[in-house]
């Protein structure tokens, strides 16, 4: 059973035991518009909390995702290469954008519950 | 924040604004820059460029003052022909990119830039004083409509414009004026009209289904992919029209003879070599490769940088405007984007083909 935790920086990790799948949240997509291009990190990179993961690109402006916690990247998705609009047909499901273990899952914490960040969205309006 | 008279039109179509030079501007619509891009080179795309500046120089010497300012020659302008050329300052650099239109015998309008507005007019005014000119600023709005179906828009709207070829203009009376012109390589129009007129008449382009209002982000790609430069990044009071690429817009017996201000450093310019230049760029990765990015030869020694550059959505690939050392511009050239050395492709300008109704040649 999988727990689905939201950070202010408008990501999602999805935690199945010591392994979480990080995506931007569906609000980040729409705000960021059609991405063009996904930079994504290394099989095997060893990321710091707050560490560039990732990089989007839309037309206008490349942004950074943060690595919401310590540890080592064991996949990414591999189709946004190809085709980045995925992300924005699925920012919560076909978009995710990488894999990583935790090196210490209380770095998550202050992360929130979905409830959470629909409220914190909704008081950024 | 300065607005245009259209502010309310673009916050009722959901417009995200920003601030761009001194006014408050919409970057883009809900319908994305992306497709606002494509938008555009598929049908009709509506721009609001109300912050550019309009000025209209009048009197017996306008011809010989505009001559002064600008490396063209005015008098050699039919009635409504309208010619792209810059202000130079004494060493030759731009500053600022201008169209000057001929609207009579001793009147001319010139467009500028919004971001050198106000020094633009303040070089005309200290460069007047010698010359028996007026000069006057005209408050209106400004709006581009560029693509394909631009011209079946407007007549349909009942403006009377399928007659004009690219680079033509015509007045047509109670302040309202319309000039075959645009920024994204397309066919278009570009019209000027009063402010207490232009929510009016945006609301019918905007009824027509092939029109989408396009904002400041799709402005920008559409016009890399085009190959024109933006001021402030492409062109600078230190760049020459040499270094920019744009000598194709200075005739060539003015190279020679012209007395226009920075004429004597241009001509030392062009007989010394450049020793920057513009050069096109893409690349066969995907990474868009934006304005600032270090470029780099093989050994990894800087070679110039990249001015303007992002994703061309018609050209399905990045499109980047370099500044180089001109003697690295046939060796390989690298981008350093964030960790990565990316192989640039020197590229042909325009990345897409220019689509302008230009008058027949006989």
């Amino acid at each position: 059973m999988s727990k689905l935790l939201y950070t202010k920086e408008h990501e999602w990790i999805a935690i199945d035991g010591n392994e979480a799948t990080v995506g931007i949240t569906d609000f980040a997509q729409s705000e960021l518009g059609d991405l063009v291009f996904v930079e994504l990190p290394e099989v095997g990179a060893d990321l710091s909390k707050e560490d560039d993961a990732v990089v989007v690109e839309s037309v206008k402006a490349a942004s950074d995702v943060y690595a919401p916690a310590s540890g080592t990247v064991t996949a990414i998705n591999d189709r946004l290469e190809g085709e980045p609009a995925l992300v924005n047909a699925g920012a919560e499901g076909d978009g995710w954008l990488f894999k990583m273990t935790l090196s210490d899952p209380s770095e998550l914490d202050d992360a929130l519950s979905a409830d959470d960040y629909k409220k914190f969205v909704e008081e950024q309006g | 924040m300065k607005t245009t008279a259209l502010h309310k039109f673009h916050i009722d179509r959901g417009a995200k604004m920003v601030p761009f030079a001194g006014y408050e501007m919409p970057v883009q619509y809900p319908l994305g820059v992306l497709k606002e891009h494509l938008h555009t080179r598929a049908a009709a795309g509506l721009f609001d460029i109300s912050h550019m500046m309009h000025v209209v120089i009048e009197g017996a010497s306008a011809a010989k003052f505009i001559a002064h300012l600008a490396p063209l020659r005015p008098s050699d302008l039919s009635q409504g022909e309208a010619k792209y050329s810059v202000f130079l300052n004494g060493q030759a650099g731009i500053i600022d990119d201008i169209i000057v239109t001929r609207l009579g015998d001793e009147r001319f309008l010139i467009v500028c830039n919004a971001g050198c507005a106000e020094k633009d007019f303040e070089h005309i005014t200290s460069e007047a004083s010698a010359y028996d000119v007026s000069r006057e600023r005209i408050e209106r709005s400004f709006l581009a409509l560029q693509g394909p179906k631009a011209e079946a828009v407007l007549t349909s709207a009942g403006m009377e414009v399928a007659h004009l070829n690219f680079m033509e203009a015509r007045e047509l009376g109670n302040g309202w004026f319309v000039s075959r012109t645009g920024y994204t390589g397309e066919d278009g129009f570009e019209v000027a009209l009063p402010n207490d007129a232009v929510v009016e008449f945006t609301q019918k382009l905007v009824s027509n289904d092939a029109v989408e209002p396009i904002g400041l982000g799709a402005r920008d790609s559409l016009r890399i992919e085009a190959g024109l430069s933006l001021y402030g990044q492409d062109l600078a009071e230190d760049i020459t029209p040499h270094e920019a690429g744009l000598m194709w817009a200075i005739p060539k017996d003015l190279r020679a003879e012209g007395t226009f201000i920075g004429a004597d450093a241009l001509r030392q310019s062009l007989a010394d070599g450049r020793k920057r230049m513009r050069v096109g760029l893409s690349t066969s990765e995907k990474v868009p490769v934006r304005a600032g990015t270090d470029l780099v030869n093989e050994a990894g020694d800087a070679i110039g940088s990249v001015t303007s550059g992002g994703f061309g959505p018609s050209a399905d690939a990045p499109v980047a405007l370099g500044l180089i050392s001109t003697e690295a511009a046939d060796e390989p050239i690298f981008a350093q984007v964030r960790k990565r050395t990316v192989p640039m492709i020197r590229a042909k300008l325009p990345f897409t083909p220019h689509n302008y109704k230009r008058k027949p040649t006989n």
